[in-house]
């Protein structure tokens, strides 16, 4: 394979509760190369939001380093985390996290809006990244006049609005039924045939089986299982 | 992001919101056309006084005299025309006479002057002629009526040609004054003018009461007053207690001064109702930050920087106060035409006050919508995300 595209070593996160130091993210280290679709996989309260934090540069690293494209994360300002999030990084949320009163495409031009495509070439994309998920003759309609699954689809179309170098979707089939989930997943799984890096965090074993590559998280702990499935898979 | 992309978020936010929008835009419209409304009534009868005061005469100085021990004489009076500054002089005799016509009799006010009355009061004829000099020298039984006193005792006839009696004695009515209405509490229209030597036997005295002098321009006013003075203190010596110049321009400066504090305060009251629109508008923007957190956060997510959000909510407030503040220019215009014609008060607008309130209504979006804005830019996406 390429050159990794994320390099994260020794990462520590840690949060003040009641007096109590919690540990949600515990020398995590990991690398994800192009191209890839992992799942990281991890019940709740396992600091797998902490890590997507991380991943998505919402968040910065107490200590560790966290090389996204070669740049070290932890060294950026805000405005720097705003652009790469904008240009590297596309999410796709569990609840879809569309603005309720923008239509389809107005969303899906959003992450173009603030990296400053011009209003023609914003539309053209945008229009062209809603055909890709079979949306094209809904684009005027608002977030509310589309199914669950029809939203999702915006969302990832918003995602790769962009055309960034990793898309992390948390929990994309969380709020939808199993039926769509499924499509959902087959949209994911062709996205990283045609050569995005996914990265997949989920709670669900079954979903987390559909990517190449899985790693387990529990207790701010990484452990990865090169596919190989744990054997108390019950507790997922 | 350009700031013309700003706008249209920000526009289309509103738009969104149409009826929080329109109660906060209230806000600045009742400030702005407050004080527009209340600021072109002051400045209106600023206007209507000042007016008035200039009816009097233009460039006037009036001698005034108290007590018997002073009587000013025409022959004296007539040596202030020799002065540098003063173009015209006009001697007043006045008193009250009795006018009778048939059977109409009534009261009115006689004014024995020469012809230069004419131009240093102001007083032009409407029909006939006024005073000449010859009519003085030949002590012309002649008399020119106010509009007032020609209705009372002529009707509807032209009173050019006819003749009135005078304390018994027969006047032909040479002409009618161009009406002057009520200025500071008197009737200049209900008046007799009569040639200065008629009068001061009509009024039995040859004392004469008053004097108006025109100086040559407006802006030696100052000096020609203290040249009168000069020369009325070597004519009449030790007698300075006895009379006083007044000049017109003070006056007006006076009242003038008077109407300035009246608009300032004006104006200050009703730029109060300003700050509150503004308040008003931080309340709703702060309510529209936390209400719009999570749409905040996705924002940020994907990659709206600080910035970006920042002049979002700023816009949304400036526009909010800067349309509010047109239509408020709009809605004082309207109002102030209203007040005007419902209540017969003069109104006047004035562009840079409009302009002025303007401004201050975009001032006063920025700065309630600084605080707001900023908060919303410092919003963490990760809490902003979770918001529910």
């Amino acid at each position: 394979m390429g050159k990794p595209v994320i390099q994260i070593t020794n990462l520590m996160k840690t949060y003040k509760l009641g007096g109590e130091t919690l540990h949600a993210l515990n020398n995590v280290s990991i690398e994800i190369e192009k191209g890839e679709f992992l799942a990281i996989i991890g019940p709740s309260g396992s600091g797998k939001s902490t890590l997507m934090n991380m991943i998505g540069c919402l968040d910065r690293p107490e200590s560790g380093k966290y090389l996204l494209d070669g740049k070290d994360i932890g060294r950026m300002n805000d405005n720097q985390l705003a652009t790469i999030r904008n240009q590297k990084i596309g999410f796709i949320f569990q609840n879809f996290n569309l603005l309720a009163k923008l239509s389809a495409i107005e969303n899906v031009e959003l992450p173009m809006l603030y990296s400053g495509v011009s209003a023609k070439e914003r539309r053209e994309r945008a229009l062209e990244g809603l055909s890709k998920v079979g949306l094209k003759e809904r684009s005027g309609h608002l977030p509310s006049q589309l199914s669950g699954g029809q939203q999702q689809r915006v969302a990832i179309a918003r995602a790769l609005a962009g055309n960034p170098a990793i898309l992390l979707a948390d929990e994309p089939t969380g709020a939808l039924d199993s039926k769509t989930s499924k499509e959902i997943l087959q949209m994911m799984k062709q996205l990283n045939e045609l050569g995005h890096t996914i990265i997949l965090i989920t709670h669900d074993l079954e979903i987390a089986k559909q990517a190449k590559r899985m790693v387990t998280i529990q207790d701010g702990q990484l452990q990865e299982n090169r596919g190989v499935l744990i054997g108390h898979s019950t507790i997922f | 992001m350009g700031i013309l992309q700003s706008f249209k978020i920000a526009l289309k936010s509103l738009k969104g919101n149409k009826l929080r929008s329109a109660l906060t835009m209230l806000g600045m419209i009742i400030g702005v056309s407050s004080v527009i409304v209340l600021v072109s009534i002051a400045q209106g009868s600023a206007k209507n006084v000042t007016s008035q005061i200039n009816q009097l005469g233009t460039n006037l100085l009036t001698i005034n005299t108290f007590g018997t021990d002073l009587s000013l004489t025409e022959d004296k009076i007539s040596k202030l025309s020799e002065l540098s500054g003063v173009k015209a002089v006009s001697p007043v005799v006045s008193g009250r006479v009795n006018v009778k016509k048939d059977r109409t009799t009534a009261q009115v006010t006689l004014t024995g002057t020469n012809a230069a009355y004419s131009s240093v009061r102001d007083t032009k004829v409407s029909a006939g002629r006024f005073i000449t000099d010859l009519d003085i020298e030949y002590r012309q039984k002649i008399a020119v009526i106010g509009t007032e006193t020609a209705s009372t005792f002529f009707g509807a006839q032209n009173p050019v040609g006819q003749y009135i009696q005078i304390e018994g004695t027969s006047y032909k009515v040479v002409g009618v004054l161009v009406s002057k209405g009520s200025s500071l509490g008197q009737s200049g229209d209900n008046v007799i003018i009569a040639p200065l030597s008629t009068a001061q036997r009509l009024v039995g005295s040859t004392t004469i009461n008053q004097v108006y002098l025109q100086g040559k321009s407006e802006d030696q006013m100052d000096s020609v007053k203290s040249e009168v003075e000069m020369k009325l203190a070597s004519l009449y010596p030790n007698k300075s207690d006895s009379y006083s110049v007044t000049n017109q321009q003070d006056i007006m400066d006076t009242m003038s001064s008077v109407s300035d504090t009246m608009t300032m305060m004006l104006g200050g009251i009703a730029s109060i109702s300003l700050l509150v629109g503004g308040i008003g508008i931080m309340n709703i923007m702060l309510v529209s930050v936390s209400e719009r957190t999570r749409e905040i956060g996705i924002r940020k997510a994907i990659g709206a920087k600080r910035r970006d959000v920042l002049l979002q909510f700023l816009i949304e407030a400036v526009v909010l106060s800067g349309v509010g503040g047109i239509i408020g220019i709009f809605a004082g215009l309207g109002l102030g035409k209203i007040i005007s014609s419902l209540l017969s008060l003069a109104v006047s607008f004035s562009s840079s006050v409009m302009l002025l309130s303007f401004l201050f209504s975009l001032v006063v979006g920025v700065v309630f919508g600084v605080f707001p804005a900023n908060k919303a830019s410092k919003l963490n996406p990760i809490q902003a995300l979770r918001y529910e």
